[in-house]
């Protein structure tokens, strides 16, 4: 069932915070949009609207975490890493205290609120900061696993979720585990590395790709920070061609991450697909996608143009 | 309050901070001194911290948020026993526990990571926050700059404490009207800045900052409000004690040289401050 990965991070800090009495939620008045209200509902004493202060949200966390509480601060991901980025590095990442940053409504497919509201800098924002895990689930299962497996790390986590609805990739058999990348189909000829509501999309050209005779490896880099290295080059030696593909700006994200890892370690050729870095625009998220080359055909193309 | 020890103890520190601002070579003379007497007042009388145990869940916590006066703060926990006193001449020196601002990392005894000016009282709210949803008695305190409430996020967090009516807070203003560029009211004025925490519904309480009598009465004051945030508008000199760093724009961000060290020492252990 389609489902969109802030809706499932609502829904997992409901039973998460059944079994762990120190997590607290922290909201900047968008409760209904990140979903956070459903913890308030069932935890109200636990919760605290900040009201539209992302900077004061931010370190309110801090030093909740500096008192042994767990604080999830949430809101949209343009304000959780770019109103609040110097209060996220000085605050949290610095002192490496227990705080959660999620982050809904990231990438283009927040859709018509338009480019004010489109985060395409966020990955490249928060792994920027020294010490700072970066995780961005594909599906609900995946994201109720990595918000359990959040609050396990002790240190600052940032975790990218999407207002749109994404198809379900993984069920309840999956076991994520954090730092590692998942191999979701093997294939000799190219290596697709996809993250968040890309997984789905690769995995839907992997199999256009496979009409064609084309085998692709598909894998999901749900952990951008710490990045899966060994996985990355065995990907990378296995098929000698890696398309990394993201809905974020192809400076700074997981392209960057990939090719880093390959120039350093098996250097290969990579095509990125991803924002070509400009900003976004009204339009409904489907048409974004299309718009900026964010589909299966986009994958293909590039698959096929090696 | 054992005044005439409280006045001792701050003499002691205020030559301990030109002693570490000397050997370091940089860092913040002028909003060091002015805070000092507020500093060991806290340390020294009121809050309830252990020394040996600086992590105890049910200590006093103090958020120096006007981080760049970090050598009043060390030098009031070396003095209290977070750490030997020794370590204070290793002040912004390459691996010190003592960094040019304060890290809770590095440093025993310290409660919060500042020096990013305007981020402390949210930090405190959050302690603050912590301590009424585990129904303990701790107090949370935090010095502000007067500079630093041209931050709009001290507003943010103003309004936050008082929403959650954090009267397990109080914040201590270290008001000696000048910042980096000039005086407050020239830069950009802050006043006034009673009226302004009294319309975001704190409970204000205005003193000389030198005072101890006066620190005293209104730290008292402020653990027996209910209901309320409370802020102390301490009054205070930049560089006091050290007659040629008084209302001195010039000693915010310089060290002394030897012979100022020297002078300065000289006059602070003749002062009665």
């Amino acid at each position: 069932m389609a489902m969109a990965t802030r809706e499932a991070y609502g829904k997992a800090l409901v039973e998460l915070g059944a079994k762990n009495k120190n997590v607290v939620v922290l909201d900047a008045d968008l409760s209904k949009s990140t979903k956070t209200a459903d913890f308030q509902k069932v935890y109200p004493d636990r919760f605290f609207n900040m009201g539209i202060s992302e900077q004061d949200m931010m370190v309110t966390a801090a030093g909740l975490a500096t008192c042994g509480k767990i604080p999830f601060a949430s809101t949209f991901a343009i304000f959780a890493t770019g109103r609040a980025y110097e209060q996220v590095r000085n605050s949290i990442g610095y002192p490496h205290l227990n705080v959660k940053i999620a982050a809904t409504h990231a990438g283009i497919t927040v859709g018509e609120d338009g480019a004010t509201h489109q985060s395409i800098e966020d990955i490249s924002l928060m792994r920027g900061i020294p010490g700072m895990v970066v995780i961005n689930p594909a599906d609900a299962e995946e994201t109720r696993q990595a918000i359990f497996a959040a609050a396990e790390h002790y240190g600052p986590v940032y975790i990218r979720l999407g207002r749109m609805a994404v198809p379900e990739i993984h069920d309840q058999n999956y076991k994520f585990e954090l730092g590692k990348g998942e191999v979701i189909r093997e294939g000799k000829d190219v290596a697709i590395i996809a993250t968040g509501i890309m997984v789905a999309i690769a995995i839907e050209a992997a199999d256009r790709l496979k009409e064609e005779g084309i085998e692709a490896t598909v894998v999901n880099i749900h952990t951008i920070k710490p990045i899966d290295k060994d996985l990355i080059v065995e990907v990378a030696k296995k098929t000698g061609k890696v398309i990394t593909a993201e809905e974020h700006n192809i400076i700074g994200g997981l392209g960057s991450a990939v090719c880093e890892v390959l120039s350093e370690e098996y250097p290969v050729k990579v095509k990125r697909i991803g924002i070509r870095d400009e900003f976004g625009q009204s339009g409904s998220p489907k048409e974004l996608l299309k718009h900026y080359g964010l589909t299966a055909e986009d994958i293909v193309k590039a698959a096929k143009s090696f | 309050m054992d005044k005439e020890f409280l006045k001792q103890k701050a003499k002691e520190i205020r030559i301990d901070i030109i002693n570490m601002l000397a050997e370091a070579g940089s860092g913040h003379p002028g909003g060091s001194l002015s805070c000092a007497d507020i500093l060991t007042v806290l340390y020294f009388d009121k809050m309830n911290v252990k020394p040996d145990n600086p992590k105890w869940e049910d200590r006093d916590r103090l958020v120096l948020s006007k981080g760049h006066a970090a050598p009043a703060l060390y030098a009031v926990l070396a003095e209290k026993g977070f750490f030997p006193k020794e370590e204070l001449k290793t002040l912004r020196k390459l691996g010190s526990i003592l960094q040019g601002h304060p890290d809770m990392k590095s440093t025993p005894g310290l409660d919060m990571t500042t020096g990013s000016l305007g981020q402390g009282l949210s930090a405190a709210n959050g302690m603050a926050l912590a301590g009424k949803l585990d129904k303990k008695g701790y107090r949370v305190y935090v010095i502000l700059g007067d500079g630093e409430l041209q931050e709009g996020q001290i507003w943010e967090a103003a309004m936050t404490a008082a929403h959650y009516k954090l009267d397990n807070l109080t914040a201590i203003l270290d008001f000696n009207g000048l910042q980096i560029d000039g005086p407050n009211r020239e830069v950009k004025n802050i006043e006034p800045v009673n009226e302004k925490f009294k319309a975001f519904g704190w409970h204000v309480i205005e003193i000389d900052g030198h005072d101890f009598d006066q620190i005293d009465k209104a730290i008292e004051e402020a653990k027996a409000t209910k209901g309320k945030p409370i802020l102390i508008i301490a009054h205070t000199i930049k560089g006091k004690g050290v007659s040629f760093m008084e209302n001195q724009l010039g000693w915010h961000g310089s060290a002394p040289n030897e012979e100022q060290r020297q002078k300065a020492i000289q006059e602070l252990e003749g002062s009665g401050v």
